[in-house]
């Protein structure tokens, strides 16, 4: 992977961050969550920097990222679509649901439109049952979603 | 609250967060002033009311109408009807799917009427981001008595007598966790509120701290007196910001006004609460994983021995509850243990809250007594199976539990029967399924749920797990043979005495109970190679009915592989080697003309 060249300002940026949790080991996941959530993902690069401030291997922040579905190391589209496969969403048709989503997008889960627009990924249980199947647009919740929805879902933010 | 004549409550719990919720708020807010109407009417955003299949709901208080499915552009119709004219707005009140007469008064509600709220009291009556509405329900009542009127000891008696145990899946009784806790000596304790709720499927936890955050904290609180722990730590999903940030609102709150913090209510005693986020991971659910993972170590889960209770978060006597433990506490202090155990069976005290979900009619968050049976939750509070087709199980316990039929319907839920059943009573997650979902194929779904969430430490469930999916796989493509069915059973059995945690001690449970209670399901699959609720799709073969078909093309044209081909006016012909069975056709035609064999 070629490397990512990321500018003085963010690396100032992550490094105070690490800083309002006083460089602390204990606290390697809440820095990572503010890094994931300043940066959208986590590349190795990133990761080394965060190693040293917070004065651990970098095997130990690697180890930690890869651990938690949570963390990614790859960026996510401009809107990532999230299909629940919880039990309830799962035993309402999700499946289905995201059949064809990775038809539509030609994306397999994980993956990312080549043009960066989507990204599709499953989680579980959003705790919007009632709705199930649930499927998630950047923060947005659709609810009772069918298979013969997912067009007007990709449209909507196809402009 | 004096001078207000009406509060209208509108649900803010995510799904009807996610249904426009918070525009209808925004709209009744507006009205009301636009109307003059602010010294006598009140919008309200509460936490959710449990009723998430008919969402959004806006209930008037006093009279309790209910409104169901209410859309942005009803509410100046409530307003000038209900508020202004005095006339309830019959359209969109429930109505009952049975008689289809329209009820006004959320209680007589099937779905409501053998309910008992105890940890969902507050949830849809109280605004989760206004302390003092907690404190008009006697909230941090109970902090003040155990504070300043007991000992912890006498205060422990109390949980103890009360008879709760833990609402997080194990079920140990809370009091003697408290006490192996107090006993410890050290300088440093801590106590912990388990918000992780990694069941997929289950609500309760988050609508809790959505609906009702303060009684966390106090009950947080009276456990830190009681154990000599003077910090709290709340780990929770960070798929959860909703209930953070109204977390975060009500730990604000409480220590401004003196519920947390130093010196407590005049008292000599300190404590808070931080919180710690998941990213993610079920099994840190399980109480030392969790603790790793606040320490900021991936979650892997120690041996117990030693117990959090000894040496937990940091090495120091760390005492782990739920939620909804926590939820059922100041009201044990408040109404006393006898009363608390007045509720329940013989050795399951108290209600339980349950996310009710799959294909029942009335999906949603129900806290039911223990000892009540399942038959009353699915047909009477749930309102019966979907689309009237037939019940087939209900899963509990997640994908630590199992499967309970139609044999168990009559039999009184608590936590022993569940066990006794091949169950567990888990979290709380009741997912209920009819004739269209196929055994196998669940038990295959719960599995791959375990594999990935396999945290891989031990070999039994990092490999074994994997050998089940791999069987059950097999199975549902047509390639098991009885022997597999075996294997299942051995295998299954083996993880669940050697691994090292909860999650492998209990993975095998789904498919166990599966072949325990539909194994003439299993034997389909394998000697006829047939799957009854047409699931598993390499078992069937979608088929056009040559009298049936008039030739209009249009399943051609849906077939994402052009599997299909056929003349205009011509019957159609489906490839069986390119189709990729994915039902396109079925929807699509107008005639009845395809068919699943
Ligand atoms: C794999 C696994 C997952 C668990 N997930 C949860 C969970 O999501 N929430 C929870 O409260 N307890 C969970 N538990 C149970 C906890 O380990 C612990 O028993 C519980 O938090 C104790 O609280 P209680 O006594 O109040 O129930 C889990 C256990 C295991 C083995
Ligand atoms: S049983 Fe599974 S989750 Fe638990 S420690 Fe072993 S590998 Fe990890
Ligand atoms: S299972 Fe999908 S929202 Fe709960």
């Amino acid at each position: 992977m070629a490397k990512i060249k990321l500018s003085e300002k963010k690396i100032q940026e992550l490094k105070d961050v690490c800083k309002t949790f006083n460089n602390d080991k204990g606290e390697l996941i809440n820095v990572l969550h503010k890094a994931q959530s300043l940066f959208g993902y986590l590349p190795a690069e990133l990761q080394e920097i965060i190693a040293k401030e917070l004065n651990c291997s970098v095997a130990h922040v690697y180890g930690v990222v890869t651990f938690y579905s949570y963390f990614t190391m790859l960026p996510k589209g401009k809107h990532p679509v999230s299909i629940c496969l919880g039990t309830a969403c799962y035993v309402r048709g999700a499946e289905k649901v995201l059949e064809e989503f990775k038809r539509q997008l030609k994306i397999q889960v994980g993956e990312t439109t080549p043009d960066g627009k989507f990204s599709l990924s499953c989680l579980r249980c959003v705790g919007a049952c009632g709705l199930a199947p649930v499927v998630l647009v950047g923060e947005k919740v659709y609810g009772r979603v069918a298979p013969d929805g997912v067009a007007d879902i990709i449209a909507e933010y196809n402009t | 609250m004096a001078k207000i004549k009406y509060h209208m409550l509108v649900c803010g719990g995510t799904a009807c967060h996610a249904s426009q919720s918070e525009e209808i708020l925004t709209k009744f807010k507006e009205l009301i002033v636009s109307k003059g109407l602010e010294t006598e009417v009140q919008a309200i955003k509460t936490g959710c009311f449990g009723f998430c299949e008919k969402g959004p709901i806006v209930k008037m208080m006093p009279d309790n109408t209910f409104y169901t499915q209410v859309k942005p552009g009803d509410c100046a119709e409530i307003l000038e009807e209900h508020i202004i004219k005095g006339r309830k707005v019959t359209r969109l009140l429930y109505q009952d799917p049975e008689t289809k007469e329209r009820i006004s008064d959320s209680r007589h509600m099937g779905f409501y009427k053998k309910q008992i709220r105890i940890a969902l009291r507050n949830c849809g009556f109280i605004n989760p981001e206004n302390i003092e509405e907690y404190i008009a329900r006697d909230g941090y009542l109970a902090l003040g008595t155990v504070l300043t009127e007991m000992s912890p000891e006498a205060a422990i008696e109390i949980l103890k007598k009360s008879g709760l145990r833990g609402r997080g899946g194990g079920g140990f009784p809370t009091g003697l966790k408290w006490e192996i806790t107090r006993k410890v000596k050290a300088a440093q304790k801590y106590v912990v509120c388990n918000a992780d709720e990694g069941d997929p499927g289950a609500f309760m936890d988050r609508s809790i701290l959505e609906g009702d955050p303060h009684t966390v904290i106090e009950a947080m609180a009276i456990n830190g007196y009681c154990t000599g722990a003077s910090k709290g730590l709340v780990y929770i999903r960070a798929e959860y910001p909703l209930a953070v940030e109204r977390l975060k609102i009500a730990m604000k709150q409480s220590r401004e006004y003196g519920f947390l913090g130093e010196d407590i209510m005049g008292t000599d005693f300190s404590f808070d609460i931080d919180i710690r986020y998941g990213a993610g991971a079920f099994v840190c659910g399980e109480e030392t994983a969790l603790i790793h993972s606040m320490e900021g170590l991936r979650g892997e889960p120690t041996v117990k021995p030693p117990f959090p209770s000894e040496s937990g978060y940091m090495g120091k006597p760390t005492n782990v509850n739920n939620v909804e433990t926590y939820a059922n506490i100041p009201v044990i202090f408040n109404k006393g243990a006898d009363w608390f155990a007045s509720i329940g069976t013989a050795r399951s005290k108290g209600t339980k809250v349950f996310a009710l979900a799959g294909k029942i009619n009335n999906v949603g968050l129900i806290e039911v007594p223990m000892g009540i049976t399942l038959r009353e939750v699915i047909y009477e509070i749930g309102g019966g199976i979907r689309d009237d087709k037939e019940f087939k199980a209900v899963q509990t316990g997640g994908p630590s539990g199992g499967c309970l039929t139609k044999r168990h319907l009559d039999t009184p839920i608590d936590y022993d029967n569940l066990i006794a059943a091949g169950s567990m009573m888990g979290s709380g997650g009741m997912i209920v399924m009819d004739e269209d979902d196929c055994m196998v194929a669940i038990a295959k779904f719960y599995l791959q749920f375990t594999v990935e969430e396999s945290c891989g430490k031990c070999s039994p469930c990092r490999i074994g797990n994997k050998r089940l999916h791999e069987l059950l796989e097999k199975i549902t493509q047509g390639n098991g043979t009885m022997e597999d069915i075996d294997k299942l059973r051995n295998l299954g059995t083996v993880i669940k005495d050697t691994s090292l945690c909860g999650l492998g001690q209990s993975s095998p449970n789904p498919a166990l109970s599966t072949i325990d209670n539909f194994l003439d399901e299993y034997l389909e699959h394998v000697k006829d190679k047939k799957c009854r609720s047409k699931v598993c799709k390499s078992l069937m073969q979608y088929l056009v009915v040559p009298d049936k078909c008039i030739g209009c093309t249009l399943c051609a044209r849906n077939c994402p592989v052009n599997a299909i081909s056929g003349e205009r006016k011509q019957v159609h012909l489906i490839d069986q080697e390119k189709c990729i069975k994915c039902g396109a056709c079925l929807e699509k035609c107008k005639f009845g003309a395809i068919i699943i064999n």
